[in-house]
């Protein structure tokens, strides 16, 4: 099969964690499971145009990328005594710690010294390594570090995404995500962060922090539509490929399903969420023929089967109440008193002030604005949710409906007070001047 | 009666130092390890990873929370111990003052309580 860089490039990407989990297994140590896997990227780019590309790439990126990661040890092994020695430093005690040897915790001879490992065809099966790649996404979505840290890990080794790359999606500059990530490895290194399946007791808490993460990184392509767009798609597909995986790694997990589910659901109305005009456009108003059909029958198959497994969770629930939006065929159609259902299970699940305001509207829709702001009302008078937009647009637009006008400016101006967001300011803001302009 | 030496640094100090000075700030604390270990006071000592390393753990309502970081985000930061069995504690503060970080930061001397 002839090659060309854009194919090996997405190789590459799909194959990181397979590579990477194998050569954690192995080796122990990030940086050296990623340097060597760097090295085999470079042989493949130079030798798959001329041989092909191999039945295998994962495993003939694995069995490369272990080779290549043992060449390493061996220089580092050679180097290091002498640099120890030149700096005229003892080998322990205080001022010792570390930053000498890049690979901080490889014994410097390998288990098996000099055992190149072979081409392994048995790679073609995924079980244990399935397990090693799992182990990474924990590894990378570990609680000791920070939020930041952890989705940056994540769309690097999991995700195989290049440090630019992350560094665009976010926003950041390219040396600002380059210092997270070696601060993120140094952590791993020093805190002892270990590479291995979480504890049974604290199995599902674990699994909640990686959806966490996978969640926070569709959310971010998800909710900055406008300026560029095109990179912040990438971030929801990459999500949604993240999530794939942890369902082939762990597909009998209900909550994995329902966040599957969850991106799906939403990533099938990203093109509808946007006009031509680069405006955002509520779901209500959203032109439903181009709601990805194909995605919405995924996503609405992928709710049934975690409710079938269960026990109910936060995904779950979330992506039930986007599989009832999705199969409607227009705001009026939509099982809204079902939807108010959900809501109440997740605020008993999931308390927090956005669901409850979430949980408002579906009200408003199901029994009358009226119902719905006396609920907001009530969010209001508690303090909840201070400094968000979010809730006096929703009282607007309630008030609105309610012809109520004059409350109804009020808190659109509210609103534009405090929204940041371009495109939601921009669509408050025509919702505003629309009533200001109707008499 | 048993002290801890607690050893607060800022790692500007040590960065700005040379190799030579480094090494000789290591020199002097295998030293004074030696020193208290021959007089029979060194009881335990240890240098601490930076608190780049550190992870909080709290627990409310019986969920535990995990974050990034240490305890309290400060300029100086903890970077090692000792705990001595001094006569006095005259004894432990002289013995406080010949740790080299005495002399960027400071080292905070507290007598063990007794369980």
């Amino acid at each position: 099969m002839p090659v060309s860089g854009g194919i090996a490039e997405d190789l590459f990407r799909t194959e990181s964690a397979r590579v990477l989990g194998a050569l954690m297994r192995r080796f122990g140590n990030l940086d050296l499971a990623e340097d060597g896997f760097q090295d085999a990227c470079v042989s493949a780019i130079e030798t798959w145009p001329e041989q092909g590309v191999p039945l295998n790439p994962g495993a003939w990126l694995t069995t490369v990328a272990g080779n290549a990661a043992l060449d390493r040890i061996r220089r580092e092994a050679k180097r290091l005594p002498k640099e120890v020695e030149a700096a005229g430093l003892p080998a322990t005690g205080f001022g010792a710690g570390t930053g000498f040897g890049r690979y901080a915790g490889v014994p410097s001879e390998p288990a098996s010294p000099g055992a190149d490992m072979e081409y392994d065809l048995s790679l073609l099966d995924d079980g244990p390594l399935a397990d090693d790649q799992l182990r990474l996404v924990f590894l990378c979505c570990h609680p000791a570090l920070s939020v930041e840290a952890q989705i940056a890990l994540t769309l690097r080794t999991v995700g195989g995404l290049t440090t630019p790359e992350i560094a665009r999606a976010f926003l950041v500059a390219e040396p600002t995500m380059a210092q997270r990530l070696v601060r993120a490895k140094r952590k791993i290194v020093l805190a002892g962060i270990p590479f291995r399946m979480p504890e049974r007791d604290q199995f599902a808490e674990r699994t909640a922090s990686v959806l966490h993460v996978v969640y926070l990184i569709f959310n971010e392509g998800y909710a900055a539509s406008g300026t560029d767009t095109v990179v912040r798609t990438d971030l929801c597909l990459e999500a949604v490929r993240l999530a794939s995986l942890l369902e082939r790694l762990l597909p009998e997990d209900a909550e994995v399903l329902g966040l599957k589910a969850l991106l799906t659901l939403h990533d099938a109305r990203r093109a509808s969420r946007v006009d031509s005009r680069g405006h955002l456009v509520p779901l209500v108003e959203q032109d439903r023929g181009q709601w990805n059909a194909h995605q919405v029958r995924v996503g609405v198959g992928l709710v049934e089967r975690a409710l079938a497994i269960g026990p109910i969770g936060p995904y779950q629930l979330q992506a039930a109440i986007a599989a009832l939006h999705a199969e409607a065929t227009s705001p009026g159609e939509t099982d809204w008193a079902q939807i108010v259902e959900l809501y109440r299970l997740l605020e008993h699940l999931a308390p927090g002030p956005l669901v409850s305001l979430n949980s408002a509207v579906a009200v408003a829709m199901a029994q009358g604005p009226g119902v719905g702001l006396a609920l907001l009302d009530e969010l209001a008078a508690a303090g909840e949710l201070p400094g968000h937009h979010r809730l006096p647009a929703a009282r607007a637009q309630l008030l609105e409906q309610l012809g109520r006008r004059e409350e109804a400016l009020a808190a659109y101006d509210d609103a534009l007070a405090l929204v940041g967001n371009v495109p939601e300011r921009t669509y408050l803001t025509e919702r505003r001047n629309r009533l200001a302009d109707s008499t | 009666m048993k002290y801890m030496l607690l050893i607060y640094t800022n790692h500007d100090n040590w960065a700005a130092l040379s190799e030579a000075d480094a090494g000789e700030m290591s020199a002097a604390y295998g030293a004074f390890s030696q020193a208290i270990i021959d007089s029979g006071e060194f009881v335990a000592g240890d240098p601490l990873e930076g608190p780049d390393a550190a992870t909080t753990v709290r627990v409310r309502n019986g969920t535990r929370s995990t974050t990034d970081g240490p305890f309290v985000e400060t300029k100086e930061h903890l970077a090692g111990y000792y705990i001595v069995d001094c006569a006095t504690l005259d004894r432990a503060l002289d013995l406080a003052a010949e740790l080299p970080d005495a002399k960027f930061a400071g080292v905070e001397v507290r007598p063990l309580g007794e369980m």
